[in-house]
């Protein structure tokens, strides 16, 4: 073990980890605006009750997301420095932007959000969540456009004298293939886990609470969150798919690792699992799906998909010796899991459309238990897709310009790295404890009740409480 | 203008907004146990920054894109050579942000005593390191020529460093009092006060030793001037606070810390991190910095956004204008 693998770890569970808050702001942040809009437009109670409740787990959710993202921010500089400096000139450019076009917009507006129910006028105070969730939304464009680069440079060129990468086109950065097409893949996936916990929560109240007079807001939340997902896990698979082709191009290994697939093939099939070794020596059972691969990779049912092997060949004439090859059953396994995730949360959204058709309340404990697992499904889903997209580009850290291990800090040491690791793994173990419990218990607590609280009449306008307060 | 000075400045001018921004936020944190003798008091405390303080660190987070984007090897160099404190100043304020939020979510007074001290720890920890890290800065540190952060952990506790550290606690303490005393009703407020003048008396001591050292390490015209106005500014503010003039006493020491800070940039210019081993790693505006076409874009992005920005977060603080205290705080 040295300073490159710690600090490898630390990318890996600081980077899920945050990622595990960011789907739910984007999503919810959208979400939540939606609902206050519906009440603004209709007048109706339940959706400002909805929107209270949501708004609530929203904000729950959204402190983690911040705070683990300043890390995100530093860690580029304190383990990656020569990485840093290596594609700063370019890497810089749409971090920078973030903060000052995004993180402030949502920031800001988040504030003005929660404390503005009694200080600002209805029409405006519906202003501030959208501006908040435009803000959030437009945060994942710029550092999504900064990753894309990392898959896929674009719009620079190596200086001979610094050896370092400059920009030449920054347009050509932000509208970078991978980084047009990673954006809607990422924000649907986003909408999946968002759409999934209005489901989840609304249908726990709906089957262990039947009688509660807020049922038509958990069958409205119930329903509306089934579409959600829906729609989202339709708009995931068009966007991978054509992701799935761009990468086939920009990124061939990456395609080949997905499958474990060692020998050019056309048409190449795609496996659903396999049993046994993925090197093609001892494959017990694998369940295949003949033209798959060729058509996920091409669009033509009998493509050529280049193999591991051919494409190490190929690495090594043109980088020099070294393996070029990610770790197989990580990229294998974690491509699946991630399918199969989203699916399954999109079958369970199905599932409660159906248990709700024609004004039928559900009862079913099936699925009940089914819709408490719902919001995990995508977030794991998530999780792998972003697993599998790092990996997957490994050994480079830039895509045929630099590999990881050149990009590590070297005035970092081990002890120093390990230490970082250690404190980030477990204050995000116990916040991680804390903030599911938190949810939890806000989730099972309900929409709120909105009748007003008798005033003693002598208060005046200045002596009233907040209607919110830290 | 040179374009890598702009950026110099641009680095300089959201640094010198963080502080003063998230230094009341910090002052307000350190202040909680000591202002907030029961759990209404400290939650008037921390409304008062409620609405602002995760914005306020937005200007952190710029900063450092900031630096990212434009002296890239300015932030790589700083940021692995200055790891532990930078580690410990991101475990603080991840505990502290959590704890606004978290705090008022569950009634008992143990929840409440626990995220109590993440927001006591969570900003006393950065008030102090990020005085110790701009004070290193300023003073130098060793790097190899090609830049590399050479030293230790304890090569940045001197004890210059130090002063630098207690000398931005004790201003962001005294600039948190302040703010209270401004943003408070009733008898809080008048803690606050009374409280400003005394911490703000030992910070004016404090404030000056530690200019008049740094300027004996690296000092210019400028830098002068700007230091003389920062002791200025913040004998004025406590002035101000004296005669309980809570407005006036927050601008002067709002413009303390922004000249104290501005002091330090400027006479560090054209450096932006000396080195005390090799003199070819000492790391300048220039030889740290983007291409000019990553600066012209960067540039453009600034002049466009960066007043958008400023009026709405002006305008953030207009809305949450008013006054509070414990009778605005909700039962539950």
């Amino acid at each position: 073990m040295d300073a490159l693998d710690v600090a490898r770890w630390q990318f890996g569970v600081t980077t899920v980890y945050h990622f595990l808050f960011v789907p739910l702001t984007i999503g919810l942040s959208i979400l939540v605006a939606i609902l206050q809009t519906l009440w603004h437009r209709t007048g109706d109670e339940k959706y400002l009750k909805l929107t209270k409740f949501y708004g609530k787990l929203f904000l729950i959710n959204f402190a983690m997301g911040v705070v683990t993202g300043i890390v995100q921010e530093f860690q580029f500089g304190m383990n990656w420095s020569d990485y840093s400096r290596f594609v700063g000139d370019i890497f810089g450019a749409p971090l920078a932007i973030e903060a000052l076009v995004a993180f402030f917009l949502e920031s800001t507006f988040i504030g003005l959000w929660i404390f503005g129910w009694d200080r600002l006028p209805k029409r405006l105070h519906l202003a501030t969540i959208w501006a908040a969730a435009i803000g959030t939304n437009l945060s994942a464009y710029f550092i999504l456009a900064a990753n894309s680069f990392m898959q896929n440079p674009v719009g620079y060129r190596i200086n001979p004298d610094t050896g370092r990468a400059e920009l030449t086109d920054f347009v050509a950065v932000l509208t970078n293939k991978v980084a047009l097409i990673t954006f809607p893949h990422t924000i649907a996936g986003a909408f999946l886990v968002a759409g999934s916990l209005l489901v989840a929560v609304a249908l726990w109240h709906l089957i262990r609470r039947p009688d509660s007079t807020d049922t038509p807001a958990y069958r409205f939340a119930a329903k509306f969150g089934s579409w959600v997902t829906l729609i989202s896990a339709t708009a995931v698979m068009i966007t991978g798919d054509i992701q799935g082709k761009i990468m086939t191009q920009v990124q061939p290994m990456k395609m080949a690792a997905a499958e474990g697939l060692y020998d050019t093939e056309s048409p190449a099939s795609f496996s659903v699992l396999t049993i046994g070794s993925l090197d093609g020596n001892r494959e017990l059972f694998a369940l295949k799906i003949p033209y798959l691969l060729s058509y996920l990779g091409t669009g033509d049912p009998n493509g050529t998909v280049s193999g591991i092997n051919d494409l190490q060949a190929q690495y090594t004439a043109q980088y020099g010796a070294g393996s070029y090859t990610p770790i197989i059953p990580i990229t294998y396994w974690s491509f699946r899991l991630m399918i199969g995730f989203g699916l399954a949360a999109a079958a369970i959204a199905l599932l409660v459309l159906w248990g709700q058709r024609r004004g039928r309340t559900p009862t079913s404990r099936w699925l009940l238990r089914a819709g408490l697992v719902m919001p995990l499904l995508p977030l794991a889903a998530n999780s792998f897709g972003w697993i599998f997209t790092e990996m997957g580009r490994q050994p480079w850290i830039v895509f045929g310009e630099m590999l990881t291990r050149d990009g590590v800090s070297r005035s970092v040491s081990l002890a120093e790295v390990l230490t970082s690791f250690t404190a980030f793994t477990l204050i995000y173990a116990a916040l991680a404890v804390i903030e599911c419990k938190l949810l939890i218990r806000y989730a099972k607590a309900g929409v709120p009740d909105l009748t007003p609280a008798p005033e003693p009449d002598d208060t005046d306008d200045a002596e009233r409480p907040l209607a919110f307060a830290y | 203008m040179e374009l890598t000075t702009i950026w110099f400045l641009l680095v300089a001018v959201l640094f010198t907004g963080y502080f003063i921004l998230e230094g009341f936020d910090f002052g307000v944190g350190m202040l909680l146990p000591v202002l907030g003798r029961d759990d209404r008091e400290r939650r008037v405390l921390i409304n008062t920054i409620g609405p602002v303080w995760d914005g306020n660190e937005v200007w952190l987070i710029t900063a450092g894109g900031a630096m990212f984007a434009a002296f890239p090897e300015w932030y790589a160099t700083l940021f692995s050579g200055f790891y532990l404190p930078l580690l410990l100043i991101l475990l603080a304020l991840i505990a502290r942000g959590v704890a606004f939020e978290y705090r008022h979510k569950r009634p008992e007074a143990s929840w409440k005593r626990r995220w109590d001290h993440a927001i006591f720890f969570g900003s006393l920890l950065p008030a102090v390191l990020w005085g110790v890290a701009f004070a290193n800065i300023l003073r130098g540190v060793p790097l190899t020529a090609d830049h590399e952060y050479a030293g230790g952990f304890f090569n940045l506790l001197n004890p210059y460093a130090l002063l630098g550290g207690l000398t931005t606690a004790a201003l962001f303490l005294t600039h948190g009092a302040v703010f209270i005393a401004l943003k408070t009703v009733g008898d809080i407020r008048d803690r606050a006060a009374a409280l400003a003048i005394r911490v703000g008396i030992a910070t004016a001591v404090l404030a000056v030793a530690f200019l008049t050292w740094s300027l004996t390490i690296r000092a210019n015209t400028a830098a002068i001037i700007l230091a003389v106005a920062a002791a200025v500014a913040l004998l004025g503010g406590l002035a101000a606070a004296y005669a309980r003039r809570e407005g006036w006493a927050f601008i002067g020491t709002a413009a303390a810390i922004g000249l104290a800070v501005a002091t330090l940039f400027t006479a560090l210019f054209p450096n932006v991190l000396p080195s005390t081993l090799d003199a070819a790693g000492t790391l300048t505006a220039t030889n740290a910095a983007s291409t000019p076409y990553t600066l012209k874009i960067m540039t453009w992005v600034a002049v466009i956004f960066t007043p958008i920005v400023l009026a709405y977060q002006g305008w953030t603080y207009w809305v949450f204008r008013k006054r509070i205290g414990v009778a605005h705080i909700p039962r539950h």
